[in-house]
This record gives C-alpha cells, structure tokens and sequence, in this order.
C-alpha cells in the first residue's frame, strides 16, 4: 500500500492542480500539491529505512494491473522495490518535495502557477513510475513520461520563442536516444522472451557470447543490446554527442533546472544502466564505452563551462560533466559507486542550482554573472549555501580519510576506481576524471568568486550592451540593492545543504565501503569478477592525494584570476581568441548538428512537402485534376461561338456524317 | 418529246435557278420574291406529279401565308443590303466540300433506291376519285391522330407566335373584357329624375 | 423522255443542297437561313410526293402534307422570335447574334 501510495499520490496532485487549478485558486494548488509530496518524502525515507537499511529480503514486486497481452508479450503495471528503487525514490521525493516549496516563492509572481505545480507533480509520477518499474515497457512510459514533462517545463514560459525552441530541442535530441532504448527493448524481447526484469536477469548469463545475425555481421548479442540501451541513456543524460540539449533547458524556471536537470531526469540514465547491471556485466564492450563516452562527456563538458557566463549555464555544464563521471563508475563496474554519486550529486546540484535561483531572484532575473559582483554582504545566507554546495562539488575533504564533503567522498571514489580498474578505457577515464577534476574546480569556484566577492560591476565592462534585464519577468531597471530571498526559498537551500554537507560520510559505508553486500542485496549485480570495491581501496597513495591536489590547484587559480588579478581573464581571453571562442561556443557542436542533421532534414522536407506533396499528389491528383479540366473546357469552349451557322454547319457534319456511316456500313 | 417533259424541265430550271437566287439575291425582298417564285414551280411540278391537292394547297398555305408573312417581316425589320461579308469566302471551300459530299449521297440513294419488300401498302380507294376526295377518305380514317396532332401543332405555334410578339402599347384603346362582363347594374346604370320637358 | 422518278429525285437532291448551301454561306441576314429552311422542306415535299406517285400510295402525300403544316407553324415562330430578337438587339446580322457564345 505504501508503495502505491508513493508513485500515485503525485499523480493525484497533478489531476488537483491540472483539472481544477482555475477553480481551487493558485495557493491551493501550491498548498496540494506539495503537501501530497511531502507525504511521499516521507513515506520514502520510511521505505527507504526499511528496505535498504532494514533485514528485508532482497526484492519484491507489487503488481498493480495488467496491461496488455499480445502473443507471447505480456506486460503488466507493476511495481518492483529494492535497495536501487529505495535509493532512488528518496532523491527524486525529497528533492522534488524541496523544489515544490521552493517554487512558492520563486513563482510567486507568475501567474500561472497551478500549471506549474501540476507539471512539477506530473514530472515527479513519471520519474517514480520509471524508478520502481519491473519491466522494461513501464520503464519505457516513465522514460517518456519524463521526457514530455521537461518539454512542458522547459517550455514553461511558452510566449518566449527561446523557451519553445529550447523544450522542442530537448524532446527530439531525447528522442533520438529513445530510438535506440526501444530497438533495445525490442532485441531483448527477441533474445529472451520477455521484458519483465526478473525473467531477463534470469536469462542473462545464458546469453553471455551469444552473438545473432544481424544485416550479414555477427554480432555480439548482450553487447548489441546494451550498447542500443545506452544510447538511450545518452540521450536522457545528456552524454557526449547528445548534449546539446542540456545547456538550452536553462530557459525554463530555476526550480525545474534543479528538479530535472540535476538530480533526477538526467540521472534516469544512469539509474537505468545500473538497473540492468546484469546484461550490462555480461557484455565487457559494452561496459567499455559506457566508460569512454562518460569520461569523454566529463572533459568535454568542464572545458566549456570555463568560459560561460550565465550562471545556469555553468552550473548545467557542470551536472553534464558529474554524469559522465556517474558513468565512468558504472563502466568500470562499479555500480554502488556511481549510485552513490548519484546520490550526492543529487543534493549539491540541486543546493547549487536552488541557490543560483536565489541569486537570480535576489538580482531581480538576471542570471549574467557580469552583472553580478559582491552579493556576499547582500544576501548572506545564500552565499553560505552556495558554498557549502560548491566545497561539496569540488571534493573538499581529508585526504586519505573519508571524511570530508558529499562530493569528495563519491568523486573520489570514481577517481579511485577508474584508476584501478582493467576495463579496457580505465586509463583513459582516469586521466579525464582527474582533468575534470581540475577543470570542475576552477570554474566552481570561478562562479563563487565572480558573483559573490568584489564588487558589482566589476565585470560589466565584458557585458555586452543589450544584455539587460533578460528573462521573461524581468523588472526593467538594475542596480536595484539585492535583497534576500523569502524564508520559504532558504528552507529547502538549508535542508540540501545539510545533506551535501553530510550525506558522503554518513552513507559511504552502505553505498560502497563494508556493508555494501548487506545494502544492495543483489539489486545491484556484481559478478563474480567484479572486485572493484576492493582493488578501490588499494591503490597507491598518490592516486588517493590526487583529487585533493587537483581541487587546490582549481581553487589558487581561480582565485588569482578573479579576486587578485581581475585583468587576467580578459587577457587570457584576448590571448587565445581561438580558443576561447571554441570552448564558449560548446565546440561548435550546435553548428554542426545544425549542418549535418537539421538542415538535410529541413530539406528533405521541404521536397517532401513542395515536391512530393505539392507537385507529385497534387498534380496527379485535385490541382492537376482540376487544371487538366480547365483546360479541356477552355477548348471545348471554342466551340461554343454562339454563331448560328456555325451550328448549323455543326449539325449538317453530323448529317453527312451519319449518312456516309449508313451507306457505307451496311443497310439491312 | 411529251408535253410532259418540257413542262417538267421548264419547272425544275425555273425551280432551280430561282432557288439560287434566294440565297444569293443581295436584295432580301428579292429573296423573299424569287421564294414565291420557286415555290409557284414546285406547285406546277406537284400538279405533273397528279398530286393536285397538295400542288393547290403549297399555293394558298405556302404563297399565300408563309411567304407573304416573311414579305411582311423583312418590311418590318429594317434590313440593309448587305454586302457580301467577307467570311464567305472563308467558309466557302469547306462548305462547298460538304454540299457536295451530300449531294453526292442523295444522289447515289436516287440512283440505286429498291423498294422494302416488308412494307405494306394501304388499299388504293375505291372506284376513280379525285386526288383531294382520295386523300379525304385516307386521312380522316388511318391518319386521324396524326391530323389532330398536326392540329395541335398549328395551334401552339400560333399562341406561341402571340406570346413572343404581343406588346401592349400606351395610349392604344383597348377592351377589357373582364371588366366588361364584371359590370352590374349598380355601376353601369344611372337612374335619373327627369322633370317633362326638361331634359337631362 | 420519260421522266421518271429519278429525275425528281435528283431534282430534289439538287434543292435541297441549295438549301443547305444558303444555310451555311450565308451572312447577310437570318432571314436567308429560314428561307433555305422551307426550301429543304420543299425538296423533302417533291421527293415525297414523287415516291408515294410512284408506288401508288398515298401515304407520302399525307406526309407531305403534314410536312406543310409544320413547315409553316415553323415559319412563324421562328419570324416572331426574329421579330422579338429584333426588336430587343436592333440588328440581324448574323455576325452580330452571338449572345450564344460560350
């Protein structure tokens, strides 16, 4: 009961506030909508305490309804709980419960909240339907479930042009990854018979090396597979080569940059590869680029956010760069580590991306870091939580201890295990990982010293002129003395910031340290080889004291640049154009989408359109019908001259006619 | 040569020629008049042919009332001379083509016509009766219906002739006789007191 | 000679090829065109008559008869349609009645 109670409930408040926003009145609906979710919260950490933490045993389903049969497929709605499933519910809950009363005040001036609480609640029934589901279809509706709420709250701010374009981005890069999750879904229907989890899993080890013909190549069966599902999670995680969606998602409201592109959509993708651990061990391949792709995303993703200005931008940057460093955990099998990283991302991104909302509320809609500067003693508390959030992201900690902040103790980990590990790519990822390392330091503190320390105006001389008062519900003028948020925003920054704080140590041991076994009771599935979580702690003590070394390095360089030297950025600027173009233009990955996929496309239907449709169906078809009849009638015309010896003429032809025909063809 | 022969070429020529003149006569009364003139030849040529009835009433119907009635319209209509126009020439080839073409068939048909062994021949009337008395006894007997449907054609053209040409015209005196048989006494009698000698 | 029947059959050929010739050389005025219309019928009289003298029947003569009929109800129609058509245009040229035209 519990458990239906947590996915539907949701569900509920969406219809609420959906169907009678109008009638109940915008408080109400804030009023139900979130205090339906913060029963989930709780009922999660109830389940959460009890399954996970609890002596229960490893995993059961609650079957809901059937779905549809068709031949041998049969999927049901059904609701599958283990330690993953409780992991994930009290991340997408809790932050979803904070992000609701958050909202309250971030929104309070737009006028069409009760459908902002209604997407909000449907986001969070769809990421819940897609976290507890046994099958891989349910997964599927969860998948687009959540795809269809980012576009309506991307697009939430619908009169923007910019807003529109950016949701329809998202939804077609993400469907370009669900394309392959279902031609995944589809093979492992065909290879196994089914595509409930329990019955898969089961099959897995039996197909280990089965390879299936395909297009005259042989391939690898289980790497086939998992390499097409993971393009899904390429998709929806905005990895390597499908990205270009993540930065664009910023133009809808704060709160849903925290809710969905921080700590729960984005992740679906890793949940979604550690959910099927089991196919994925069996195919060492595919666990290979698993590995390259998320490294890669990592390095790439932090180049960028060197370089942006807009105070969303780096923070989107950054949670790109963090899940391919959940990836790389999960490609060098270490699945607890990289739900664990998900785990604590979740908080601090989330803290991060509520406190830039913060920032921007205080800045009245301004999200250029240029225009900001000394907001330290304006809005204090939410400088501290900024900090907290960004010693959490760059690893702060002791070195060869695990205490320490969130992120130090699961990036470390990541570093640690990519390091040890043999998978072919390692090595690869482990110079990436401690690049990104650097690199997430230098621009994480980048943004706390340009926002928060100097003076405004310091770098306004880089603003570009028209760049004022952006956003929709911009106030018009600036310079306005930043004031601190309302109480009912600092609340939700106070309780992420406790857990970015302490979740790291306070769950190490259960998520990747002793008890482990005892924690994922086979949710997650190490195979016999899998012995990342103990080579982790044995290697050398350079290794251990790198990440730390890598966060110091970020933290002086930032610091000359932007609190003692705050000519140096322009210089540098100024020095390497080239390169500071390519990297604050996202190396150009828009323009050659744009080049390669979306104008061929344009054009493709532009001659489907004028030339198929217009000329081909068209022409044979109404408008040429049409045309030819014209014509014809306007030469039948001609004989119509109204001359009456033309008539005449006409019927003596005919006469002569019919007389020559009745001579000559016989008269009985 | 027989009387009949001369009389019969003099008619045809006459017929002919005077034919032509209609319609290449530049005068229209001329038309109308060489008209009378070919349709007086065909009489005589009916008479030849023993069909005296038919040859006397082609002169009281067709002289005397068709043609005259186009004499009185081209009077009415104010019609020019007109000139040869120049779309004669035009036409003239391919409509001699035709004319031709017909004749030609006409002719072949004369030429080569047998009688359909199936077709029945009405009794010839009794006894020597002249032409008109014959077509008499035939036509009130076997051809009754079609001699009141030829009657009922003379009398649609003739109400349709007035439909298409009456107009009432201003000022004219006219008889309404409705009205005049609506009258009663109230409105068309007058009773005065006359005092003797006195007068009205 | 003998006249016989051929000769009035192509008497009527002839005749009725006139007729025809007057209807479509004709540009003068519509007058001419019904005026080759009752000489059609006239050749069509003659050549009735001519056969039903032949055969000794007189169903060609009734015929012809009623050709008369209808050749003269036609005559007057079409002369009050000239007349009406007249009256309304001011012209009958021929060129000039093409009110028909499609």
């Amino acid at each position: 009961m519990v458990y239906e109670l947590i996915v539907f409930l949701p569900l509920l408040g969406f219809l609420i506030a959906g169907l009678f926003g109008r009638q109940i009145g915008a408080r109400n609906s804030e009023w139900v909508t979130t205090a339906l979710l913060g029963v989930c919260a709780l009922l999660s950490w109830i389940v959460f305490f009890s399954v996970a933490l609890g002596g229960q045993q490893d995993a059961y389903v609650v079957p809901i309804a059937n779905w549809f049969t068709s031949g041998k497929l049969a999927v049901a709605w059904s609701l599958r709980i283990d330690t993953q499933t409780a992991v994930m519910l009290v991340v997408v809950t809790t932050v979803s419960f904070l992000v609701h009363l958050y909202s309250w005040g971030y929104m309070h001036e737009d006028p069409c909240r009760p459908r902002f609480f209604a997407y909000l609640s449907l986001f969070t029934f769809a990421m819940l339907m897609l976290v507890t589901a046994d099958n891989l279809v349910q997964m599927f509706f969860g998948w687009e479930g959540v795809g269809l709420a980012s576009y309506l709250l991307i697009g939430f701010w619908y009169e923007k042009p910019s807003a529109n374009a950016a949701a329809m981005k998202a939804f077609i890069v993400n469907r370009v990854g669900d394309f392959g999750f279902a031609l995944g879904i589809f093979l492992v229907f065909r290879l196994t018979g089914s595509v409930s989890f329990e019955p898969i899993f089961a099959a897995a080890p039996g197909l280990a090396g089965k390879s299936i013909h395909l297009f005259g190549l042989n391939a690898d069966a289980l790497t086939f597979v998992c390499l097409l599902l993971f393009m899904g999670a390429m998709g929806k995680s905005a990895q390597f080569l499908l990205h270009t969606w993540l930065p664009d998602a910023m133009e809808g409201p704060t709160p849903v940059s925290a809710l969905i592109h921080a700590a729960t959509m984005v992740t679906a993708g890793v949940f979604m590869v550690a959910r099927l651990s089991p196919l994925f061990s069996y195919a060492p391949t595919a666990l290979s680029v698993v590995t390259i792709v998320g490294a890669t995303t990592a390095i790439f993703a932090a180049t960028v956010g060197l370089v942006q200005n807009d105070i969303k931008r780096v923070i989107a940057y950054s949670t790109c760069s963090q899940l391919g460093y959940m990836f790389v955990a999960l490609g060098v099998g270490g699945y607890g580590i990289g739900i664990f990283h998900l785990f604590t991302h979740a908080f601090f991104k989330a803290l991060l991306f509520l406190g830039a909302g913060s920032v921007i509320h205080a800045m009245h809609h301004e999200q250029d870091m240029r225009a900001m500067g000394g907001l330290k003693d304006d809005i204090p508390f939410t400088f501290w939580m900024m900090l907290i959030g960004t010693l959490a992201l760059t690893g702060v900690g002791i070195p060869f201890t695990s205490l320490g902040f969130a992120g130090y103790v699961s990036k470390d980990a990541i570093i640690e295990a990519s390091y040890a590990s043999h998978t072919y790519g390692a090595t690869y990822a482990f110079l990436c990982v401690v690049a990104a390392a650097a690199l997430t330091s230098f621009y994480s503190w980048r943004l706390i010293f340009m926002t928060f320390f100097g003076h405004r105006g310091d770098w306004a001389v880089s603003l570009p002129a028209a760049a004022r008062g952006h956003g929709d519900h911009a106030h018009g003028e600036h310079d306005y003395a930043a004031h601190e948020s309302p109480t009912v925003m600092l609340v939700p920054l106070a309780a992420l910031a406790l857990g970015a704080a302490l979740a790291g140590v306070a769950f190490r041991h259960w998520f990747i340290g002793g008890g482990s076994e005892g924690f994922w009771k086979g949710s997650l599935f190490i195979g016999p080889d899998n012995k990342i979580l103990e080579e982790m702690e044995s290697v050398p003590w350079l290794v251990s004291l790198l990440p730390t070394l890598m966060m110091l390095g970020g933290l002086v360089v930032a610091y000359y640049m932007y609190v003692v030297d705050k000519k140096a950025p322009a210089r540098l600027a100024k020095g390497n154009p080239l390169l500071y173009r390519f990297l604050l233009n996202k190396w150009y990955f828009d323009e050659l989408y744009d080049f390669l996929f979306v104008r061929p496309t344009f054009w493709l239907g532009r001659l489907f359109w004028k030339g198929g449709d217009g000329l081909v169906i068209d022409g044979l078809g109404p408008d040429g019908l049409s045309a030819r009849v014209l014509d014809v009638t306007r030469n039948v015309v001609r004989l119509q001259t109204g001359y009456i010896y033309h008539y005449a003429f006409a019927m003596l032809i005919g006469v002569a006619a019919f007389a020559t025909w009745y001579l000559f063809a016989g008269i009985h | 040569m027989q009387a009949d022969a001369i009389f019969f070429w003099a008619f045809s020529t006459v017929l002919i020629a005077s034919a032509l003149a209609v319609i290449l006569a530049r005068n229209p009364v001329h038309s109308v008049l060489f008209l009378i003139l070919a349709f007086v030849c065909a009489a005589g040529l009916f008479l030849l042919m023993g069909a005296e009835f038919l040859g006397m009433i082609l002169i009281v119907v067709y002289v005397g009332a068709v043609a005259v009635l186009f004499l009185f319209v081209v009077m009415l209509l104010d019609v020019d001379f007109a000139e040869l126009k120049q779309g004669f020439v035009q036409y003239l080839p391919i409509g001699g083509l035709i004319a031709i073409c017909v004749a030609a068939e006409l002719g072949y048909a004369a030429i080569n016509w047998t009688r359909s062994p199936t077709a029945s021949v009405p009794a010839a009337p009794s006894g020597m009766v002249s032409n008109t008395a014959a077509l008499g006894q035939v036509l009130y007997t076997h051809y009754f219906y079609f001699f009141q449907a030829a009657g009922l054609i003379l009398l649609t053209a003739m109400v349709g002739a007035i439909v298409l040409t009456l107009r009432h015209k201003e000022g004219v005196k006219r008889q309404s006789i409705s009205d005049q048989v609506a009258r009663t006494p109230a409105t068309a009698v007058e009773l005065r007191k006359v005092p003797s000698r006195a007068g009205i | 000679m003998e006249i016989g029947l051929t000769h009035y059959l192509t008497l009527a050929a002839i005749l009725f090829t006139i007729g025809i010739a007057g209807i479509i050389l004709n540009h003068k005025n519509i007058i001419v065109i019904l005026m080759s219309v009752e000489l059609i019928l006239l050749a069509v009289n003659i050549n009735f008559v001519a056969f039903s003298t032949r055969a000794g029947d007189l169903t060609g003569q009734v015929f012809a008869l009623f050709i008369l009929t209808v050749a003269a109800a036609e005559a007057a129609i079409g002369l009050a349609i000239l007349v009406a058509y007249y009256r309304n245009r001011g012209s009958i040229a021929v060129e000039d009645i093409d009110a028909l035209k499609g």
